[in-house]
């Protein structure tokens, strides 16, 4: 029976009962709907319960962070501790670090990493020729999709003291050798660099969007204005793009408590273990590696809780700029 | 005129400019590729290179003779393809039917899906669960957290949203279910987005290294990443690759043959890829 035909059957009965009362009529409607649609809620259904097992059930997990765990007791039998685990993460200078490393990384990141995607997506929509513009894109893209194995891989092979290119090069030039992959000072600028190689080309796609939708004529307008090309970038494409400039700035703003764990769990060494610990570091060594459940569950959930503020912060003032927001 | 001269400097630097960019970009890629292929006496020689006067494959000869990488290979390849299908078909089924506005409850099924976007409860309950579900070992652990994501049902959702209502009435007609209808009608429709979603879950599974850390204790189930990883970073090449080879190719010359071959799969796939980048940058950027 055709979608159609049910809605006007049940609007039938609907008009048929209208004295025995709006409620049953309702539940009589939605009875209806879903003896229809039984087929159509089979088909979410393995998908529902991915979500249900994969993403709420480990929500269940979060009362660990209240008690001292036991994985014999279990989360049944397991004793509660209240906020004692929170208690003791706030005292603990790993705390400050933590929170020093996780804000230093993203601001470096921000101040560096944030507008080159603004400018190379500016400098390859000023290219004239197309094939250029597309074989420089096709290389930039491409780091995106390598894993961060392969990027530290790449990075170690490179720069290391030992055999690496570049210090090879610099050993032939009778210069000294330069230590950047043990050195706690360029730690957080190598991650940078490292972010920077891989996903400041991918990062031009939104911004090259963006300029794509500029009417041709405001060039026009302002070539005849006497306008140079500087000029043009400055008086036309930027402002054509600055709403999604401000949107992204706002939205990097909700994952400042996000540091790329996979990245820094890669690059990270006991020379430089003061300046790369992160949350997620954390959480991993001494949940995973040192079987503190409870604990590291608390330490977890407060990042997860702070970032959701983030988020949801960062949302509402995109909203209050005159944007839609993203939820 | 001037403006012109102007103009011819502006486009001069620029060219400038994003060849060094690209330069930068693929300068890693090309010094690992051409290094691989260098033959060892070459490689012990130089102290370094840029182009090779001989070539050898004795590095990747090496590293396809040692059955704990070809094994790692498979694991990743088995990865992608089981991965990638079951991703497709819980994503695509429950995008389909969110997207149908008849759903009832499809409200509250959206908001349900938006707060797993929102909120993670972080690695230590995930793992508890994984090892409640005994699924430690079993590439299911790696398959099942990943299988889709709150930003993949959206995004896949608003492909299926632009899909008239009026191609299911007329199968409805024809004595097909919403089942059938999926299947018959709605899947050969969306094949291409069905294929760039594809692409995207297949580098994503190819690239799986955290979670193949933490749910695969068992080493000679590990996926090439992890393997590439120790080979990389922990340098224990020598207990973690036996083979039949008695004179063994300059560690790291195999290193670099070994990213190589897990980088090719991604440059295989790479030009279809490139077709979708509209979609999948907002996939991209949003994964996990």
């Amino acid at each position: 029976m055709s979608p159609k035909a049910t809605d006007y059957h049940s609007l039938q009965l609907h008009r048929g009962n209208a004295g025995t009362g709006k409620r049953a009529d309702s539940i009589r409607r939605l009875r209806s709907d879903l003896k229809r649609d039984k087929y159509l809620y089979l088909l979410i259904l393995p998908g529902i319960l991915f979500f249900i097992i994969f993403k709420y059930f480990p929500m269940y997990g979060i009362l660990m962070a209240f008690q001292k765990y036991s994985p014999f007791a279990g989360i049944f039998n397991s004793p509660w501790v209240g906020l004692e685990h929170f208690n003791r993460f706030f005292a603990n200078p790993d705390f400050l670090q933590l929170l020093r490393n996780t804000m230093a990384i993203n601001f470096m990141q921000l101040i560096l990493f944030f507008p080159l995607p603004i400018v190379l997506a500016i400098l390859l929509n000023e290219l004239r020729s197309e094939r250029f513009k597309r074989i420089v894109q096709s290389i930039v893209y491409l780091p995106h999709f390598l894993s961060w194995v392969i990027i530290a891989g790449l990075t170690f092979l490179l720069f290391a003291t030992g055999d690496g290119f570049i210090n090879n090069v610099l050993a032939a030039l009778g210069l000294p050798k330069w230590n950047v992959l043990t050195n706690p000072n360029l730690f957080w600028i190598m991650l940078t660099a490292q972010s920077i190689w891989k996903e400041a080309g991918w990062g031009t796609i939104i911004f090259l969007a963006a300029i794509a939708g500029v009417n041709m004529q405001l060039y026009e307008a302002a070539r005849i204005d006497g306008a140079n090309r500087l000029r043009q970038i400055w008086h036309v494409t930027l402002p054509a793009i600055r709403t999604v400039i401000v949107i992204l700035l706002i939205l990097r703003l909700g994952s400042i408590m996000d540091v790329g764990f996979e990245q820094v769990f890669l690059m990270a060494n006991g020379a430089v273990s003061e300046v790369a610990d992160v949350f997620d570091t954390y959480v991993y060594r001494v949940g995973i590696q040192q079987g503190q459940f409870s604990y590291s569950t608390a330490v977890g959930l407060f990042k997860s809780i702070v970032g959701l503020t983030l988020v949801l912060f960062s949302n509402w003032l995109a909203k209050r700029f005159g944007e839609e927001g993203v939820y | 005129m001037k403006q012109f001269a102007g103009d011819r400097i502006f486009n001069g630097l620029n060219v400038l400019l994003l060849s060094l960019v690209a330069l930068v970009t693929f300068f890693p890629i090309y010094y690992v590729l051409v290094v691989s292929f260098t033959d060892p006496s070459e490689y012990m020689k130089n102290q370094f290179i840029v182009f090779p006067q001989k070539w050898s494959t004795i590095s990747y000869e090496y590293l396809l003779s040692s059955k704990a990488f070809v094994n790692s290979l498979g694991a990743s390849a088995y990865l992608a393809v089981v991965g990638t299908l079951c991703s497709l078909v819980v994503s695509s089924a429950l995008a389909y039917g969110l997207s149908r506005r008849r759903l009832r409850g499809r409200r509250f099924l959206m908001l349900f899906i938006l707060i797993t976007i929102l909120f993670q409860p972080g690695i230590i309950p995930n793992y508890m669960l994984i090892r409640q579900l005994d699924l430690i070992n079993s590439y299911w652990a790696i398959i099942l957290p990943a299988l889709t994501s709150g930003w993949n049902v959206l995004l896949m959702k608003g492909f299926f949203d632009s899909l008239p209502d009026e191609l299911e009435e007329a199968a409805s007609i024809d004595g097909c279910n919403d089942i059938s209808t999926w299947i018959r009608i709605i899947l050969p429709l969306s094949l291409p987005a069905l294929a760039a979603f594809g692409l995207f879950f297949a580098v994503a599974y190819w690239n799986t290294y955290f979670n193949a850390l933490l749910y695969i204790t068992n080493s000679a189930k590990w996926p090439i990443q992890v393997i590439l990883q120790n080979m990389l970073i922990s340098a224990s090449t020598g207990d973690l690759l036996s083979t039949a080879y008695t004179e063994k190719p300059p560690s790291q010359t195999l290193k670099m043959a070994a990213v190589i071959i897990a980088t090719v799969p991604i440059l295989f796939v790479y030009p279809f890829l490139q077709k979708h980048f509209a979609k999948g940058a907002l996939i991209g950027s949003v994964k996990g």
